[in-house]
């Protein structure tokens, strides 16, 4: 019988079974932010350990970094304080940590793949839930708490119990002005935000083969929105054509035996699945989130569901987000005025998603009124997009062209919602206050949705503006 | 290292904290995890849903002076209870406010794990379990709700229901390996080796 890609690389990272049932699973790649991990270093430092193999740990900083200025120190004085911890800790465990100065600093999912530090066949552990993203090069990767940081910092390795695995295939074709985000949203919406518990999601099919690699980083980022932990794409040739030549990927002369070993990590045409689910690409319109969960999304073209429509143990979670974010059921989400555009996150934060969101802001000028951020991913992908003129393209229609972030995404740097400001955001998370005001909104979308919306002032169909067709 | 310490039995005044999918941004905000401890984050738990943005009580149930009371806390909590963030700031919060055990219809997987190395059960009993249980205490919320974590039960006055834990969660707790480090250090050596064998650490050369 057949083998999941999640099967041969647990099987392959397996220590031993734990006397509890775990498995202790060796980590090949950890991944290390500053809002995570300074409890886990003294952890550390109070038990007397030190990590057995340092170079399999990277650090950068990205959630309370200022967008703005690199100016030490920091205005704020507590992210001053996380900077400096993260700065020590990794200076006392030999760990290399990417800083604003290193040209490789940027939110850490963007920064894995783009150096190579990401590669299939690998398990990678992070204290950050989006770890999933890396999933999209065929590596087991997950999200984890600051104990088990502590546990990874300590011996390379998790107690950690096999997951179920389900294949989400997409098939056919994405219409124009249909992007990864819209999938990924989509495919929530139908699974629900609990549907992917206990589950690794395989993600499949046309459209995923179809994907480049940043596409399928997209996807892969917000399985945990579904409830799976982990979700991931099988290695191809783009996968292997991404990792050529990046910094840490494997030297010339031994790339051929590593792209051999990635591609047999790929699940077995025979495998066996705890589940499979379809969606047809075609069907999928491009689609916003109206409520307090990734879940609660819709079509632009269609209205805001009725609570009817719900089952009885979803009503109540609606009813919430309809006060919440202050919407009438059956009415349409097209047209609600938004006061803040935010194009960047680990979700949609890379180049491609950058030239998306520039191809609509060609097309216009930033509604007065309405403020509008480009916050590039990485350091990397800002220098990239600047050779490209990107940041010119958005300055001159009126957007903030940044310093690289998870900016507000989360909120935990300047960077912030006020009030019951409404935010057109290409981010992953829509929960309530998640944007730095207690009682601001989020819509979630694509970047050239973000984009269209930031030059009308308010949620529009993209493909009114960029035709149907040019998908 | 941490003494074992076996979680067989957490009792305390339980605390009904209803709705499906409260994910961990709400549990914990974010502007609060801007610290390099997790000291002093009990008083945070739920802040914004316990305070506007004068700083005044919206009637939040951790502030309702029938839910008030000292020592260890048993939650009750409906669908995918910690889901969204992988923060472990949201279990340190709730276990600094008093919760040291969460009886629940379903929990998030990060979240879970992340109570599981705190030496925190969550416990999943069935969604009538949970409603009847949720509607006893909010009747009368002065009893003592036992989780019994060997026996997998919680027991309000005459009311006791079946609460169950995965087996290796069960097994962590109730025989004290929660806190995970001691054992994996213990293996190193297999480490080692695991790691040999893997063609990427040796960076594929050889
Ligand atoms: S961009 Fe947002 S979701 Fe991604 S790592 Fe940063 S804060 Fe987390």
């Amino acid at each position: 019988m057949g083998k999941t890609l999640l099967d041969k690389v647990w099987d392959a990272h397996a220590v031993r079974e734990l006397p509890s049932g775990q498995t202790q699973l060796f980590i090949g790649l950890h991944l290390i932010h500053e809002v995570t991990s300074p409890q886990a270093f003294q952890m550390l430092r109070e038990q007397g350990l030190m990590p057995p193999f340092p170079e399999r740990s990277f650090a950068t900083v990205d959630h309370i970094i200022p967008t703005d200025t690199r100016q030490r120190p920091y205005l704020d004085e507590q992210a001053e304080g996380m900077m400096s911890a993260i700065e020590r800790n990794c200076r006392e465990f030999g760990i290399r940590l990417f800083d604003a100065t290193s040209g490789h600093q940027g939110i850490v999912h963007v920064i894995g793949p783009e150096l190579g530090l990401t590669q299939p066949g690998m398990t990678v552990a992070c204290g950050d839930s989006h770890t999933s993203t890396h999933g999209a090069l065929g590596a087991v990767a997950f999200g984890i708490g600051t104990s088990q940081v502590r546990d990874v910092l300590a011996s390379q390795c998790l107690a950690m119990q096999r997951p179920k695995v389900r294949r989400v295939e997409v098939n056919g074709k994405l219409g124009g002005g249909v992007y990864a985000k819209d999938v990924t949203l989509h495919v929530i919406r139908k699974l629900g935000v609990k549907g992917g518990v206990g589950f690794a999601y395989e993600y499949a099919g046309e459209v995923l083969d179809a994907m480049t690699m940043e596409e399928r980083m997209t996807i892969c980022n917000m399985s945990i929105e579904g409830g799976a932990r982990l979700g991931y794409v099988n290695p191809d040739q783009k996968t292997v054509d991404y990792l050529r030549g990046r910094e840490f990927a494997p030297a010339v002369e031994h790339f051929d035996a590593a792209s051999t070993w990635w591609r047999a990590m790929a699940s077995d045409a025979d495998a066996t699945y705890s589940d499979v689910v379809r969606f047809d690409g075609a069907s999928i319109a491009p689609t916003v989130t109206w409520g307090i969960n990734p879940g609660q999304a819709i079509g632009v073209d269609e209205n805001i569901p009725m609570p009817s429509s719900f089952a009885e143990d979803e009503r109540e979670v609606a009813e919430d987000a309809y006060a919440y974010m202050d919407l009438e059921p059956g009415t349409p989400l097209r047209g609600m005025k938004i006061d803040v555009a935010f194009i960047g996150s680990c979700t949609n934060g890379r180049l491609s998603d950058l030239r998306e969101a520039a191809k609509v802001a060609r097309t216009g000028k930033v509604k007065p009124g309405v403020k509008a951020l480009v916050v590039p991913g990485s350091a990397a992908v800002a220098e990239a997009a600047e050779k490209e003129g990107l940041h010119e393209v958005f300055r001159a229609a009126g957007f903030e062209w940044r310093l690289p972030g998870c900016s507000m995404c989360l909120a935990m740097n300047p960077d912030k919602l006020s009030g019951r400001e409404v935010c057109a955001s290409s981010s992953n998370r829509n929960f309530k206050g998640r944007q730095g005001s207690p009682s601001g909104r989020t819509l979630l979308m694509s970047p050239a949705m973000v984009a269209a919306a930031a030059i009308e002032g308010a949620v529009v169909d993209v493909r009114d503006i960029l035709g149907r067709n040019n998908g | 290292m941490a003494e074992l310490i076996r979680v067989t039995k957490v009792s305390g005044r339980p605390i009904p904290l209803r709705g499906n999918d409260i994910d961990t941004d709400r549990i914990i905000p974010a502007r609060f995890m801007k610290a390099i401890t997790f000291d002093g984050l009990g008083q945070y738990s739920f802040y914004d849903e316990r305070f506007d943005a004068k700083g005044q009580q919206k009637g939040h149930i951790l502030d309702d002076p029938r839910f008030q009371a000292k020592g260890t806390r048993v939650a009750i909590v409906n669908k995918n209870f910690g889901c969204g963030s992988s923060r472990e700031h949201a279990p340190q919060a709730l276990m600094r406010w008093g919760i040291k055990a969460i009886i629940g219809e379903s929990f998030a997987d990060i979240f879970f794990g992340n109570c599981v190395a705190l030496g925190v059960p969550c416990m999943t009993a069935s969604e009538a379990d949970v409603n009847v249980l949720m509607a006893a205490v909010e009747a009368d919320p002065t009893g003592e709700l036992v989780v019994d974590v060997q026996g997998k039960t919680a027991t309000y006055g005459t009311l006791k229901v079946t609460a169950s834990l995965p087996p290796g969660a069960y097994s962590q707790l109730t025989e004290g390996t929660w806190d995970a480090t001691r054992i994996l250090v213990q293996g190193i050596e297999q480490v080692r080796t695991t790691a040999k064998a893997l063609p990427y650490v040796r960076n594929f050369a050889g």
